[in-house]
């Protein structure tokens, strides 16, 4: 079964292909939001790095965000339609769940983070002491003190992943600390999700058949557009 | 990074199948159009309902509606022209002028397309889109062709020479048509989009009721409306008492008297043989009535596309498509969007 795995929901784009086994090929570019131009080049030079036609795809999977939105869209659009054309089934997964399954497994809870501007984060917490993540709490929105509550509020060692903490690292760390909580972070090489791990989730739930049709597949913002809460604010007020 | 991945010649002739993307603003579209001008099918998806409430478009909510829509649009677009992805020949989209998160989608989906079925991607101009939409309903055009661009982000008046050979010889100064439409049917209470308001409600009205500005109308081919907007309010603060279908009607006759006039000379002294209109505001009736009166006096051939190629589709895109990979050929797998693309901009 050949995966092709598309992410574009950070500053990076990365794509990867492989068969049930094992990666084929992968390319992970620091993209300075240039998704748009890079992507449809990049996936076309790692199928045939890995010796595949695109006609051989059996499953497509995206990261479906949260993130950049006009960058998960890039992937989201182009994930979808290869599907489409191919008419397989797509696999979409959140950014935060990559980013968990980027690390090892670990007794600590694993709190996955993106970066979501304006000072604030997306994050959600995860159980990685068996296996594959299982997700502990569900992905949120809000500033970095709503974060740190969250992680307070769990009071269990935890493992920090993700480039929208590294943002906040010296904050967030003293924050903790005072707590007495005992906290480690990832290896900045996790700050972005990468394909190749998605690549992984997606061949595991492919074997299950845990799929959806390109036209299914939604985009995960969890923040609205400005000028929806805007006008909520303006109708409720 | 070696992207030469496309011929940058490719046949196109009368059996060619573009299948044509569009997403620049508000509506996604797509369609299936042989040899340039067959089309075989076409289909649009508008957003105007979710744009309504806000007054004008917004441009993350239409680039997430671009998102919802695209895979569903380009399905239904396949499945109405009874060919199969393997008989596309080339995917075209239009990757400017436009919001750049909501041309993304379409630029993404259609270099997907490209990628997966081994076929040229070919970036299309959408201003250039809208000068084939004209000649879609009139293959036969003859050149030199004269067009009148109206619509909510543009008021051009075009020279086509020949195919691909365009100038630009008068544009607005301030708003655009489409853009003076919505202002002042926004100010009359009249709800968005403004154009097809303000053409209902001035069929009630009389349109010389009120002696509107017309800016510039002896004045060369450029056009200003922000002077006639402002005129409309003073108006109504004057004489609150004026009927709404009035005011409508009688801005309507000032917009239409100076776009008209300006078409007509502007033909004149290209020595046109063929005068067409384009855009959303070329649905407007009154601008259609007047224009082929105006040009049936001066013995110019007309062509008025009908309401479905005025407006924006991606049947145009398809076309132009055909036409730019005959003119220029297909267009690198790493090419964006381009929000402020102009007409005479040389394309890649
Ligand atoms: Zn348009």
């Amino acid at each position: 079964m050949i995966v092709l795995a598309i992410d574009t929901s950070t500053d990076a784009v990365s794509v990867a292909v492989s068969n049930s086994k094992q990666l084929l090929a992968s390319s992970h570019v620091l993209s300075d939001r240039r998704h748009a131009e890079q992507l449809a080049p990049i996936i076309k030079n790692v199928c045939e790095q890995a010796d595949i036609s695109m006609r051989e795809i059996d499953v497509v999977g995206v990261d479906i965000g949260p993130g950049l939105f006009t960058g998960m869209r890039v992937g989201i659009a182009s994930a979808k339609t290869i599907a489409q054309v191919l008419d397989v089934p797509i696999i979409g997964i959140s950014s935060l769940d990559i980013l968990a399954r980027s690390v090892a497994t670990t007794e600590r809870v694993v709190l996955a983070t993106i970066d979501a501007r304006r000072g604030e984060l997306y994050w959600a917490m995860y159980r990685n002491d068996v296996g594959p993540s299982i997700e502990v709490k569900p992905p949120a929105v809000g500033k970095v003190s709503d974060c740190i509550v969250d992680v307070v509020d769990r009071g269990q060692a935890t493992l920090i992943v993700g480039g929208g903490a590294l943002r906040h690292r010296t904050s967030i760390t003293e924050s903790l600390e005072a707590t007495g909580l005992s906290i480690e972070w990832a290896s900045e090489q996790f700050a972005q999700p990468s394909a190749s791990v998605l690549a992984v989730i997606v061949a595991e739930l492919a074997l299950h058949e845990q799929w959806q049709t390109a036209a299914e597949l939604q985009a995960l913002y969890l923040r609205a557009p400005d000028a929806e809460i805007n006008w909520l604010t303006r109708v409720n007020s | 990074m070696n992207t030469a991945s496309t011929p940058s010649t490719v046949i196109t002739d009368s059996s060619t199948v573009v299948l044509g993307i569009e997403t620049s603003c508000d509506e996604t579209a797509a369609a299936v159009v042989m040899g340039g001008n067959d089309v075989l099918s076409s289909i649009v998806a508008s957003q105007l309902e979710i744009h309504a409430r806000f007054g004008g478009v917004v441009p993350e909510i239409a680039s997430r509606a671009h998102l919802e829509a695209i895979t569903p649009v380009i399905s239904q677009a396949m499945q109405k022209s009874g060919l199969s992805f393997d008989r596309i020949d080339a995917v075209a989209a239009t990757v400017g002028p436009g919001l750049i998160g909501a041309l993304l989608v379409g630029v993404s989906a259609a270099k997907s397309l490209a990628l997966v079925l081994d076929v040229p991607f070919v970036g299309v101009n959408h201003l250039e889109a809208h000068l084939y939409a004209a000649m879609l309903d009139d293959p036969n055009v003859e050149f030199p062709l004269l067009v009148l661009l109206v619509s909510g982000g543009n008021t051009l008046l075009v020279e086509v020479r020949e195919h691909g050979v365009y100038q630009i010889v008068g544009q607005t100064r301030d708003d655009a048509a489409g853009e003076a439409f919505d202002k002042v049917a926004r100010f009359l209470d009249l709800g968005y989009p403004g154009g097809p308001a303000i053409d209902a409600l001035a069929k009630t009205g009389d349109g010389q009721a009120i002696d509107f500005p017309r800016a510039m109308l002896s004045d060369g081919l450029d056009v200003s409306f922000s002077g006639l907007k402002t005129a409309v309010i003073n108006h109504v603060r004057k004489f609150p008492e004026s009927k709404t279908s009035d005011i409508a009607a009688s801005f309507q006759s000032a917009v239409v008297d100076v776009l008209v006039a300006k078409t007509l000379r502007a033909a004149e002294n290209l020595g046109a043989r063929t005068v067409a209109i384009g855009g959303g505001v070329a649905a407007n009736s009154q601008l259609r009535s007047e224009i082929s009166e105006a040009c049936a006096r001066k013995d110019f051939h007309v062509v008025l596309p009908s309401l479905a190629m005025c407006t924006d589709n991606a049947a145009m895109i398809a076309s132009a498509g055909w036409h730019r990979l005959r003119l220029t050929g297909a267009t690198d797998l790493d090419a964006g969007a381009y929000p402020n693309l102009g007409l005479t901009v040389a394309q890649r």
